[in-house]
């Protein structure tokens, strides 16, 4: 008997389908109605055929139609099959899902900045421009570094932006170089980046410790690397010791060291990347800035630059101070625009809002998130396998070693975790940690739910042992069971898959 | 701290029980010549009273669109957001939940992204649309380099110039290094993409042509133009849009032989928020599905009804790392689930009843502009435009922008803004109306240019 059959059981049948699946607009249109109500025209109606002849489209067939209290009940009942930070502990690892304040959210609808648009005449948006300088300077202040653009969309978008000014400092100098090197256990996007930057990426191994390995890269620093891609604290949760001695092998060959931000938040106001030699770090304003996560972005990912990188910066930057804020395009050295406009804006004024209100008390934040995870660390470490066991900063990795002897692996502790309540940790990396279990509480979660985690882990290891299939089967309370992602991508292969509605795969039972 | 739950006393028990004397302890191995005693050089913590006033002294210095007219456009339209939209935006569940890389935990998140995939397929008229892009020119240049790797081994892009400068500019800052060459076909002077000029262009080597329409001049363009051209040398047709609205009254991409069709879809209900975050798409053919890059929600049938799950992710940058099809990881989840929620309050009806407003205000408009005897105006083209035209301007552009703004009105965005420097287009005024502007506006913004 499953807690699934003693749940659905009593529940009268057309609620357990409004329960269960999660049907979608599409399949609730009625024909006839809409959730819009426009002012009268008060213009001549034009005539879209007469002016567009044979380009004139005369329906958008299948779109949806429903009423303005379809839409909010629909999209209340879907917000409810969700897990998220407000309600949950989300200890992903490498996401910092912290507390996103809601003075944030204010702050960004203010309409004197959601209601301007990016053209504006400078001379009516100097606060718009004061608020870019503003948290340029104060990322700035926190990381050392000579320059922040704040133009990059996202943490990854950074690292290409950081590579391809790394590319264009090299042309610059004679020549671009062949390679990057990016250690075993960085994140994904770092030889995607590097890629897309033209390089061909070289992969580090690293020591028993988890760290660099220095006699490695010694040999792998030839005069062809351009750069070396590197994680503080690395993917581990480890701190890399020997940072220095690194950034001085990778600057002795004139290559640059790049800085994967996206772990900041284990030492933001505690360490300044640039005093760590590093040439260029971009920063996730969704991760350490507390920006929502909003159910897979918008994130923003700002990279600060050492003075030998600032000419490189794209366009446009924002200059000036006092009254004087204006936008500045010539710059002959630049690599030009990574998209439109400068950024996404509305997600820095949530970043500035939240360093302002931390202001210089932020290494708090550090502090905290690492004593949080070393809390869990060590209520965990006699239940979970410890692959490393170097000192943890702001999270730990644990692997499923123990659990796999019963058959039970990592993604089967994680989804068991949902039924406790819990979002699972990350599994898909560090790729040098099989089976991995990478847990960031973050500073923002209170004693009593660090220990709840910590209860609901150590009942899984127990389960594992003695009751596995209660394990294997999870999740069993979560709005839909375990669903079969290898089937639905079998499915989502075949034509016609990703048609709206009625073409839709069918599952044959 | 305010965002820091544990008293300090629990912080101390904590402390205490991982075995450390202070926090410091537990930084032991950074080295300590970088490790910071002094906190960095930023003001003291500031509470929320003081944050709404020290962000509210900056947002007031700006013209929110609500206290003008505004005209502006170019890339991006100030349409009406449903009030629901920003205030369901702030449940919990949505923002400040992740990835859903779980779909048990995430089958809200999961089924608004399906279903903004449809709305994109729908309304271009092609068969697969993935989850959102950061915006309309990265969405470009993923197109670009996702039509690249489908037609294998060809190394050249043609593009019109009709394209929005600044999505041209982010394709050649992407393209730097990439081996790949990037051929810019001129406008006819009637200020659309010269068929027989793409033509002539493109050749074996190209793997594909891209246009846009309506274009920067707002002039609606002839996609068939495109795929005509692109198909006849094996190559891909690429469409782009940035205003979306248009895709309800104009043949759809798809249906006119485009295979990848991007671009900006902020104009569901996005806020301008001085250019972002913003919401690119993409979609394809389902023949290069395996090709597109960023997440892609999947519906499955169970006996228990519709499921949803990521899927297809061994394109991904998590799985394939240097051999992804992109290194993407975050879209732009939050602004996607905004478009959705829009596009399903507007539904079939209320996107077609919204464009027609669009499309009748700016008719007026050029019908006043025409009708004025100053002989200092023009409307620049005389193609079919959908909700932007170039003004062309007798006195100095900036001259009739001040001009306006006297009368309370952002009246355009002068085209040399898109790509300042180049000097191109100086004495044109590209003008944007929405369902937002008035009558009382237009007719006000007619009697500005009159006094000239």
């Amino acid at each position: 008997m499953s807690d699934h059959e003693n749940l659905t059981s009593p529940v009268p049948a057309p609620l357990a389908d409004r329960r269960r699946g999660s049907s979608s607009i599409f399949d609730a249109s009625r024909p006839g109605r809409k959730g819009i109500l426009l002012p009268a025209l008060d213009v001549p109606a034009a005539d879209p055929e007469a002016l567009f002849g044979a380009l004139h489209r005369p329906e958008v067939e299948g779109e949806v139609e429903a009423s303005e209290v379809d839409a909010v009940r629909h999209f209340t009942r879907l917000s409810q099959k969700n897990m998220s930070i407000d309600a949950n502990l989300y200890p992903l690892g490498s996401c910092t899902m912290k507390y996103n304040p809601r003075i944030n959210e204010e702050m960004a609808r203010l309409p004197g900045f959601a209601d301007v648009h990016p053209y504006t005449p400078e001379h009516l948006s100097q606060g718009a421009l004061e608020l870019l300088a503003r948290l340029e300077q104060a990322l700035v202040a926190l990381t050392g570094f000579a320059r922040v653009t704040l133009q990059p969309s996202a943490g990854a978008n950074g690292e290409l932006t950081a590579c391809l000014m790394i590319r264009a400092a090299h042309v610059k100098a004679g020549a671009p170089r062949k390679f990057v090197l990016v250690p075993d256990s960085a994140h994904g996007t770092n030889p995607a980046s590097a890629h897309f930057a033209g390089y061909a990426v070289q992969e580090l191994a690293s020591n028993p410790r988890g760290t660099l390995d220095l006699a490695e890269l010694e040999r792998k620093m030839t005069d062809d690397v351009a750069a070396v891609m590197i994680t503080v604290p690395n993917t581990l949760g480890v701190f890399e010791e020997n940072i220095l001695e690194v950034t001085k092998i990778v600057h002795a060959k004139g290559g640059y060291v790049y800085l994967d931000g996206a772990n900041f938040n284990a030492f933001v106001g505690k360490v300044r990347p640039a005093d760590l030699g590093a040439d260029a770090m971009h920063m996730n304003l969704h991760k350490t800035f507390s920006t929502p996560h909003g159910g897979g972005g918008p994130g923003s990912g700002p990279v600060g630059v050492a003075p030998a990188l600032v000419p490189f910066l794209p366009v446009p930057t924002v200059e000036g101070a006092g009254d004087g804020f204006r936008l500045e395009y010539d710059r002959p050295d630049s690599i030009g625009r990574m998209r439109t406009f400068y950024g996404n804006y509305g997600v820095l004024v949530r970043a500035l809002t939240y360093i302002l209100s931390y202001g210089n008390a932020i290494a708090e934040v550090a502090e905290t998130s690492v004593l949080n995870a070393n809390y869990l660390r060590k209520k965990l470490a006699p239940f979970y396998h410890l692959k490393y066991d170097a000192p943890s900063y702001h999270e730990v990795v644990f692997d499923d070693k123990l659990q796999a002897a019963k058959g039970v692996h990592n993604i089967d502790v994680a989804k068991r975790l949902m039924d406790y309540g819990f979002h699972p940790p990350t599994m898909s990396f560090p790729l040098i940690v099989p089976g991995a279990l990478m847990i960031e509480p973050t500073e923002s979660e209170p004693v009593e739910e660090l220990d709840a985690f910590a209860e609901a882990m150590i009942a899984i290891a127990k389960e594992a042992e003695e009751s596995p299939e209660l394990v294997t089967s999870a999740p069993h309370v979560t709005p839909v069971g375990r669903i079969d992602e290898a089937l639905l991508a079998r499915e989502a292969s075949k034509p016609g898959s990703f048609a709206p509605v009625l073409r839709a795969p069918v599952r044959r039972s | 701290m305010r965002y820091i739950p544990n008293s300090p006393a629990e912080q101390a028990d904590l402390l205490r029980e991982v075995g450390a004397a202070s926090v410091d302890d537990l930084f032991a191995t950074v080295p300590r010549e970088v490790f910071r005693k002094d906190p960095p050089p930023l003001a003291p913590p500031m509470s929320e009273i003081e944050l709404r006033r020290e962000l509210g002294a900056m947002a007031v210095k700006n013209a929110a669109a609500t206290c003008f007219a505004s005209f502006l456009g170019a890339g991006l339209y100030g349409h009406h957001s449903p009030a629901f939209v920003s205030q369901l935006l702030l449940r919990g569940e949505f923002l400040t939940s992740y990835t859903p890389y779980q779909p048990e935990v995430s089958q809200g998140t999961l089924t608004a992204i399906w279903e903004f995939q449809s709305h994109v397929a729908l309304l271009t008229g092609l068969d697969v649309a993935n989850a959102s892009m950061y915006e309309g020119a990265t969405a470009f240049v993923e197109a670009v380099l996702m039509a690249e790797r489908l037609t294998k081994k060809r190394t050249k892009v043609v593009v019109s110039r009709t394209i929005h400068p600044e999505y041209l500019a982010t394709l050649r800052t992407y393209l730097a290094y990439l081996g790949l060459e990037v051929v810019e076909v001129p406008a006819g002077a009637d200020g659309i993409t010269s068929a027989a000029g793409l033509a002539a262009a493109v050749d074996d080597t190209t793997f594909a042509v891209a246009v846009q329409s309506p274009n920067v001049f707002g002039l609606v363009e002839d996609w068939s133009v495109a795929s005509e051209a692109a198909h006849a040398q094996g190559a891909l047709a690429i469409g782009v849009v940035n205003e979306a609205f248009s895709l309800t009254l104009l043949t759809p991409p798809g249906a006119a032989g485009i295979d990848i069709a991007c671009g900006e879809a902020a104009s569901f209900g996005v806020p301008a928020s001085f250019g972002g975050p913003l919401i690119g798409f993409l979609a394809c053919r389902d023949a290069g599905k395996r090709q597109i890059p960023g997440r892609l929600a999947g519906r499955l049938e169970t006996p228990d009804g519709p499921v949803f799950a990521l899927t297809l992710s061994t394109r991904e940058q998590h799985i394939r790392r240097e051999k992804a099809t992109s290194n993407i990881c975050s879209n732009q989840g939050l602004i996607a689930l905004m478009a959705t929620m829009t596009l399903t309050a507007l539904g079939k009806h209320g996107l077609r009843e919204t464009a027609l407003q669009c499309l009748s205000k700016s008719e007026y408009l050029k019908a006043g502009v025409k009708a004025l005897a100053n002989g200092k105006f023009a409307v620049a083209f005389p193609g079919a435009t959908f909700n932007e035209f170039a003004l062309r301007c007798g006195p100095p552009v900036g001259e009739v922008l001040s001009a306006l703004e006297k009368a309370q009105i952002l009246g355009g965005v002068p085209f040399s803004r898109l790509s300042p420097g180049a000097g191109e287009h100086e004495d044109l005024l590209l003008v944007a109306t929405t369902e937002r502007v008035r009558r009382e506006d237009l007719d006000r913004y007619l009697d500005v240019l009159k006094g000239f």
